[in-house]
């Protein structure tokens, strides 16, 4: 709901109000969605210098805050000076290069984890988006309602249990037969983010050719489809009635990457019980991580990029995995003891510095995204809500989805 | 510079002076004298300056209404996509291709169930609302403010208000529908149910506006009417009908064809009660309506060429039932009247 209004508010609003502040300062903005746990790193921030004043605009979804973006890119004015991006879309916005100052700097070389810095690099070699965290994945579940099903609670057992998607789809069936009220998992369209981000190639050739008739994506489609009856609560991830589940033990497990523990700190707020299991079915998984940028009709650009340097540097990027649990991309952050000591009291004190370092380890595929991922993904999205909603048959779905994708052109 | 130069219709009297007398005129200048020029000027003053009072609302609509009209049309000729901008001139390919596309009908049918689920109920409370305010009623201006309150509320908290009653799982309205057995009601799913949820929103933030234009219009309706029906044993309800209805046709035109051009334009509503990521109606387009198809396809698709042509597509029906409206509630008024 918060999310809702958050969304509406920055769509409609916008941020362009000149680049100064009252008293003659210099204002940056930086447009963020979900949690990125930069509050304290942009208070620290203004406390440390005199010359610019920070500022965060706050958006709910990656999909608001896309639609922001396209609108007033094309309006050529209106964006922030620093514009956050998710992962899955960095490939599109490396597709409009010229909107968007080159962030190249020899100094950084070598920050990143190589995939990162590739990802956020064209093929003309500039730095479009400094990398500012990853989604290494592990499960997160419900402890209280493990116990109640008969399930093994401590997380290594529970690690010991999820080791590939059949374990996992089996332990399910057993926690819902003995707790039917409860969904296993949180969404069908999480589950396919999981699984998707485990396929080499899931809509599109490394030449960007896209294929959305292939093999792997059709067993993921099945996989999702299959048990949304049995296994899932059927809601649309990220919706109202997704956001009220985490306070009627809507469901018992959720794919975690470490940006999701904030969200799930935030929306389960006084419910005890949830922990983090060392563990992801079928290997690693990265689910997510995003890129700040500097787009290029902002008025401020050369300090815009400073200012991205900085937050996306591996001392501050420590900082905002402590607040909200975003994993770093930093090579360097990841040896800070802020991530190496970090315990999370809400998931039972979990070592999730050390949990989520394990599981970024285990990550093996990286999957292929073109510019047409992230439009892609929002259709695949429709077509399991479809199915989850009893609209559709997982078969007439699957053809609307192939439809849906002839039409992005 | 002298006044006469200043003044066309004076040279040409100098022209007349210059040229030959025609035949069977007496020679010599006519005495007629010319109006005096401040005369002149208080006609063309009286004909000229009303045109002149309305010319700003006329230049402002040209710069904003008519010429994003025309420009929408010239894109939607076009291949114009909304980064790269203006391609190819491709005819009216755009509008065949919206026309083909499997989506294009089903928003339009979404539309107008909407806008009858909205507009038919809203404009009938509304009608009633205002003739039990028209009464001597105590506290009247309390009342008639009361029901002015929803629509001061912004329709992004109306739709944060009801997206937590239409809930499909932990909805307030399915929790109640429970405890007297009717089971849940799927608000986000079930195509018709997503109609009726939306168009409540509307009509609970705009039928008290109507109401209040229904209740100025009745209140200058004049009172001796309603005296000398009541001496020919008129009840209530028959002035009502034989009065107050035909008495208010004009607003009542006014309030059907603006509520027109709204509900068929909706799209905060429809849009803020979606709970996908892609925000185009529901999983299925359950609830799409034709706004959120030009956004479909000019933010989401980035086609502005598509998005201009459902835009116009969108204005030529609007147009359409606005005519509609227009002959039935003239029809409608003149029945209740008995002329």
């Amino acid at each position: 709901m918060a999310l809702t209004l958050a969304s509406t508010l920055a769509a409609c609003g916008g941020g362009d109000d000149g680049g100064e502040t009252a008293d003659g300062k210099t204002r940056i903005t930086v447009a963020t969605f979900n949690e990125f746990g930069y509050e304290g790193l942009i208070e620290e921030y203004n406390e440390m210098q005199d010359e610019v004043v920070l500022e965060q605009v706050k958006v709910g979804t990656w999909d608001d805050a896309k639609a922001n973006l396209y609108t007033k890119l094309a309006a050529g004015s209106g964006l922030a000076d620093i514009e956050a991006i998710e992962g899955d879309a960095i490939a599109a916005v490396l597709a409009e290069s010229d909107a968007f100052a080159d962030l190249s700097d020899p100094e950084l070389d070598g920050r990143w984890l190589d995939f990162v810095a590739e990802k956020g690099t064209n093929a003309d070699g500039q730095m479009i988006g400094y990398g500012t965290d990853v989604g290494p994945e592990g499960i997160c579940y419900r402890a209280d309602l493990f116990e109640k099903a008969g399930l093994p609670t401590d997380r290594d057992e529970v690690a010991a249990m999820l080791g590939t998607w059949d374990d996992y789809f089996a332990a399910g069936e057993k926690f819902v037969a003995k707790v039917p009220d409860t969904a296993w998992y949180d969404s069908s369209g999480a589950l396919g983010q999981a699984m998707l981000n485990q396929v080499a190639n899931p809509f599109e050739a490394d030449d960007d050719t896209i294929e959305t008739d292939n093999p792997d994506l059709e067993a993921v489609w099945d996989d999702v489809t299959g048990n949304s009856d049995t296994l899932s609560t059927q809601l649309a991830q990220w919706g109202d009635d997704w956001t009220a589940s985490f306070q009627n033990d809507g469901f018992a497990t959720t794919f975690c990457p470490g940006w999701m523990l904030g969200i799930i700190e935030g929306n389960a707020e006084g419910v005890e019980g949830w922990d983090i299991a060392d563990v992801f079915p079928g290997g690693g998984g990265n689910w997510g991580g995003s890129y700040l940028t500097v787009p290029a009709q902002g008025d401020n650009i050369d300090k815009a990029t400073e200012i991205a340097a900085w937050l996306s540097a591996p001392e501050q990027q420590a900082k905002a995995f402590a607040a909200k649990g975003t994993f770093p991309s930093q090579v360097d952050a990841l040896a800070a003891p802020e991530i190496v000591d970090a315990v999370n009291p809400f998931f039972n004190d979990a070592e999730i510095g050390q949990i989520l370092a394990n599981r970024a380890q285990a990550v093996t595929v990286q999957p292929y995204k073109g510019p047409k991922y992230s439009d892609i993904l929002t259709a695949f999205q429709a077509a399991v809500l479809r199915v989850d909603e009893g609209a559709q048959e997982p078969d007439e779905s699957w053809e609307q989805f192939q439809a849906d994708v002839a039409a992005l052109g | 510079m002298s006044q006469r130069t200043l003044d066309p219709a004076g040279a040409r009297d100098g022209e007349a002076i210059a040229s030959p007398p025609r035949a069977g005129r007496p020679p010599g200048p006519a005495p007629a004298a010319p109006r005096p020029w401040r005369e002149r000027r208080a006609a063309w003053d009286a004909r000229l300056a009303p045109y002149l009072y309305v010319s700003p609302f006329f230049l402002v609509f040209a710069v904003v209404g008519a010429f994003p009209l025309v420009y929408t049309a010239y894109v939607s000729v076009h291949d114009w996509s909304l980064l790269g901008g203006k391609g190819d001139f491709v005819g009216f390919q755009n509008y065949r291709d919206v026309w083909a596309n499997p989506y294009f009908s089903k928003h339009v049918v979404n539309t107008l169930s909407i806008f009858v689920l909205s507009s038919v109920p809203q404009v009938v409370v509304a009608v009633v609302l205002a003739g039990l305010l028209d009464n001597q009623l105590r506290g009247r201006t309390w009342w008639r403010m009361s029901i002015l309150l929803p629509f001061v509320v912004s329709p992004v908290a109306v739709a944060i208000i009801f997206g937590s009653v239409f809930g499909d799982r932990y909805g307030l309205l399915n929790e109640l529908l429970g405890t007297v057995g009717i089971g849940p009601i799927a608000w986000h799913t079930d195509r018709l149910a997503s109609h009726v949820a939306i168009a409540t929103m509307v009509n609970w933030r705009w039928t008290g506006f109507n109401a209040l234009i229904f209740l100025a219009a009745m209140q200058a309706v004049p009172r001796d009417l309603y005296e000398s029906a009541a001496l020919d044993g008129a009840s209530r309800v028959r002035q009502f009908l034989a009065i107050t209805l035909p008495m208010i046709r004009p607003t009542m035109i006014f309030v059907v064809i603006t509520s027109t051009i709204g509900g068929l334009q909706i799209f905060a509503e429809p849009r803020l009660f979606d709970e996908t990521t892609a925000r185009n109606g529901g999983s299925d387009r359950q609830f799409g309506t034709i706004t959120m198809l030009v956004y479909d396809f000019g933010w989401q698709l980035r086609d502005l060429g598509r998005a201009s042509a459902t835009a116009w597509m969108l204005f030529v029906l609007i147009m359409l039932i606005a005519l509609v409206n227009l002959v039935l509630m003239k029809r409608i008024g003149s029945l209740a009247g008995e002329r």
